[in-house]
């Protein structure tokens, strides 16, 4: 229940000049969509547990643009904003996903068999592979609209189903609010730990109230298995490991969410997903898959190239520095990872991952020898 | 509705209604309705008992965690006030901010008049605690504008540097800062432009929206140190203040530069009046005369100050109650700063130091921010003559210790006077 937008009854006393938002300045895919017209048509509903369009927008809003990325610029309370507000939410989708239109079906593949090779990408320039996602179960609000009752719950169901996964995926949670000195540590040390979320597009809808409350780490004991509860999303599931065994990371994943859901299911309770959006999580740029699989990879003559962006784009690959987003790369040290999220399964976008990292070390070899690379040039995928 | 504070922005001639009839029955009706107040908000939505919702306060030191016991958190936790504002808006800062390392936050804010109403279980003890023992329920707050009751107040330059007077002011029957919409945030900035515009004399001045205002301009406002700038402080983000920055934000002064409103900063208006030098007496009458002129500007449109006479002038955050009022000079103090009896003089004489940036911010040098403590209690007149009795003796202070003469630490001068 973000700040002063839960009377929107008493707001419809102004008109809709009155409190249209001055996006004369902005740059994000909500200011381009959300006309005068389309706030008077939409400002006076809510969802089912009182999401307004304010509510919706005010990020967007609070932050008229981003210097690296065009950034979404709203967020979902609950699965149904993108009922509700459908008006809004699908010509972003539209323009966000590459064109994806209100009528298309986002199909889900995790079966990792179908995946093909990723077991062998050169280890002496891929440094390390990760593939996250994450998961929101049905019937709670998201944690921009959560209250603390529900945030906790969310927790209670997840450190359950996670205290009962077995074998290689066997771990243990820790609770932002409890961890001992020693424990916060050792998960920075390890790279594992989270913060309050510092960026402004996270804190102006409303997601970091409360903290640290509910909200925690649970890792398996190999730390190659990781689900971060209640920072942006519900759940936020990653498998990473050093080397470029990409098909490794990515069975695991597929194994850990299917068990994973699984266990939720034996309670009561389904991950929000349909065949239209795929999996709904808080920001409409991670729908559909919400997969975003990458690697760690030195490419210093590659990144020179005058055309590295060019193929990136061609690959639907995306670089960022390996602090992850936002953040300048290191040494020539890049993260590239998938720039799909909806409209391809998890198996698509992997397989893209691979083969594009794949491509992109032939050239970074090339290149390191002096020798051309016009011939390697991609098609557009 | 039938609250009497109902908010419809058209209804300028029901609020001038309102303050025909006095400030006392208007009192007296806030205090009557209590119970219509109480029920007139709609159901807040609640799938959790009170138990699974109440914040976990354990590592918290402000002065909400100290009185929000779970029993007033569940006596609470349902009710909203007529513009929809609720108990766990008021308390979020508080729950975001577990405590602050140089002060005690107060750590809750009101969204509108009423909240102070609807949530007296809570706000009464915070306001008690936070202004060392006022009890809102018993006292009365006396407002004194009264300049030339003043006496002294034009301190030796040799120390004092500047002087400057602070206060704010809302405007009845619209929401504050934490909970306003953007329409409304808008009509205080068009209330306060309109108010200023009639402003005469050594007040003439210019508004500067902070939306519209050039490079230039802002260059010059920085330069003159009146630039506020989008909120970072977490206890003012995590209250929603910040919101649709900087729509409907601005700053107004005067060509002279020494009278300044903020506009729609943490409350709707601020109110500052300030000089290089040591005339705190001129400043302080300059500070009466803009603030009263203002307030006239505004009731000749059928609009007020939220006012009423136990709490006096209603502001956003509890601290700011009362009088609002923060008279401060920076002063020199090179030898008694370094006296360990320094603090206690201080105490004593029911004054405040902060560094020379404000508010959390170290002094430079030996040149402090001296101001008063307290804000609510006392009439503002009653403040300033503290302030400036308190100054003069440490200045008096640093001239004995100059002089290799020892000095004394004063008796403590009473607080509700």
């Amino acid at each position: 229940m973000p700040f002063g937008n839960s009377h929107n009854q008493l707001k419809m006393n102004n008109s809709c000049e009155q409190e249209y938002p001055d996006l004369s300045k902005h740059n994000n895919y909500m200011a381009k969509v959300l006309k005068p017209a389309l706030y008077e048509k939409l400002r006076s509903k809510q969802t089912p547990s009182g999401f307004t369009l304010d509510d919706v927008i005010q990020t967007g809003v609070d932050n008229p643009g981003h210097p690296f990325i065009m950034t979404v610029g709203c967020v979902a309370g609950d699965e149904e904003t993108y009922e509700v507000f459908k008006e809004l939410l699908d010509p972003i989708i539209q323009d966000r996903h590459g064109g994806y239109k209100p009528t298309d079906k986002h199909k889900t593949d995790l079966n990792p068999s179908n995946l093909k090779g990723g077991d062998d990408l050169d280890s002496n320039y891929v440094l390390s592979s990760r593939v996250r996602t994450g998961r929101s179960i049905r019937g709670f609000c998201l944690p921009p609209h959560c209250s603390r009752g529900e945030r906790r719950a969310v927790e209670k169901l997840s450190v359950e189903a996670l205290g009962a996964l077995t074998g290689d995926l066997k771990g243990k949670y820790y609770a932002l609010k409890n961890m001992t000195e020693a424990e916060q540590q050792q998960l920075i040390d390890d790279h594992f730990l989270f913060d309050k979320p510092v960026s402004p597009l996270l804190l102006a809808s409303g997601m970091a109230r409360d903290w640290p409350d509910a909200r925690g780490i649970w890792h398996n004991d190999n730390k190659t298995f990781l689900v971060w509860v209640n920072e942006e999303d519900h759940l936020r599931v990653i498998s990473m490991q050093k080397g470029g065994n990409m098909k490794e990371v990515f069975t695991r994943f597929c194994t850990g969410l299917t068990k994973i859901e699984e266990l939720f299911k034996n309670k009561g309770h389904a991950f929000m997903w349909n065949e239209h959006l795929g999996y709904v999580l808080t920001c409409p740029s991670n729908l559909g898959t919400g997969l975003r699989a990458g690697v760690h990879v030195k490419l210093p003559n590659l990144s020179k190239y005058r055309q590295f962006e060019e193929v990136l784009k061609r690959l639907r690959l995306q670089k960022r520095g390996t602090g992850g987003v936002d953040t300048a790369a290191v040494g020539g040290v890049f993260d590239i990872s998938n720039a799909d999220r909806l409209g391809f399964s998890e198996v698509e976008l992997m397989q893209m991952v691979v083969d594009g990292v794949k491509l992109l070390i032939e050239m970074e070899k090339r290149l390191e020898k002096g020798q051309s690379i016009d011939d390697l040039m991609p098609a557009q995928k | 509705m039938a609250s009497s504070f109902a908010r419809v922005l058209s209804s300028k001639r029901k609020v001038g209604i309102l303050s025909l009839v006095g400030a006392g029955s208007l009192t007296v009706g806030f205090f009557l309705n209590r119970e219509q107040h109480v029920n007139a908000g709609a159901n807040v939505r609640r799938i959790y008992p009170p138990s699974a919702e109440y914040p976990d306060l354990r590592k918290h030191n402000n002065c909400m965690a100290s009185h929000l016991t779970p029993a007033v958190y569940a006596k609470l936790c349902d009710k909203s006030t007529p513009n929809g504002y609720t108990l766990d808006e008021a308390i979020q800062t508080g729950v975001d901010n577990p405590g602050h390392p140089f002060i005690k936050t107060v750590g809750m804010v009101a969204g509108d008049e009423e909240s102070y109403e609807v949530f007296a279980d809570l706000f009464n003890p915070v306001i008690k605690e936070r202004h060392n023992g006022y009890d809102p329920c018993t006292m009365k707050h006396p407002t004194d504008l009264d300049s030339s009751k003043i006496r002294g107040g034009n301190f030796d330059e040799k120390y004092v540097l500047s002087s400057r007077v602070r206060t704010g002011r809302s405007i009845r029957g619209l929401s504050l800062p934490p909970a306003c919409t953007r329409a409304e945030r808008r009509e205080v900035e068009r209330v306060v432009i309109d108010a200023v515009a009639g402003l005469k004399g050594d007040l003439a001045g210019k508004y500067y929206s902070l939306t519209l205002m050039t490079d230039q301009e802002q260059q010059q406002l920085i330069d003159d140190h009146f630039l506020f700038d989008k909120p970072v402080s977490p206890l003012l983000t995590c209250a929603g203040m910040a919101r649709d920055w900087p729509d409907a934000r601005g700053i107004w002064h005067n060509n002279e530069k020494t009278f300044l409103v903020w506009v729609n900063e943490e409350d709707h208006t601020r109110v500052i009046s300030m000089e290089k030098g040591g005339n705190m007496k001129r400043v302080f009458e300059r500070f009466c005369k803009g603030l009263l002129e203002v307030e006239r500007l505004i009731q000749e449109k059928g609009w007020e100050f939220m006012w009423n006479e136990h709490l006096g002038y209603i502001l956003t955050c509890p601290s700011n109650l009362g009088t609002g009022l923060r008279a401060g000079v920076h002063v020199t103090l090179p030898r008694l700063s370094k006296d360990p009896r320094f603090p206690k003089i201080l105490d004593n004489l029911r004054l405040q130091k902060r560094g020379t940036g404000g508010v959390d911010t170290a002094a430079v040098g030996s040149t402090f921010d001296i101001s008063n403590l307290d804000r609510l209690g006392q009439s503002e007149v009653q403040l300033v003559q503290t302030v400036i009795d308190g100054v003069n003796y440490l200045i008096e202070c640093e001239k004995r210790l100059e002089k290799g003469q020892d000095i004394k630490i004063p008796a403590p001068i009473s607080q509700f006077k």
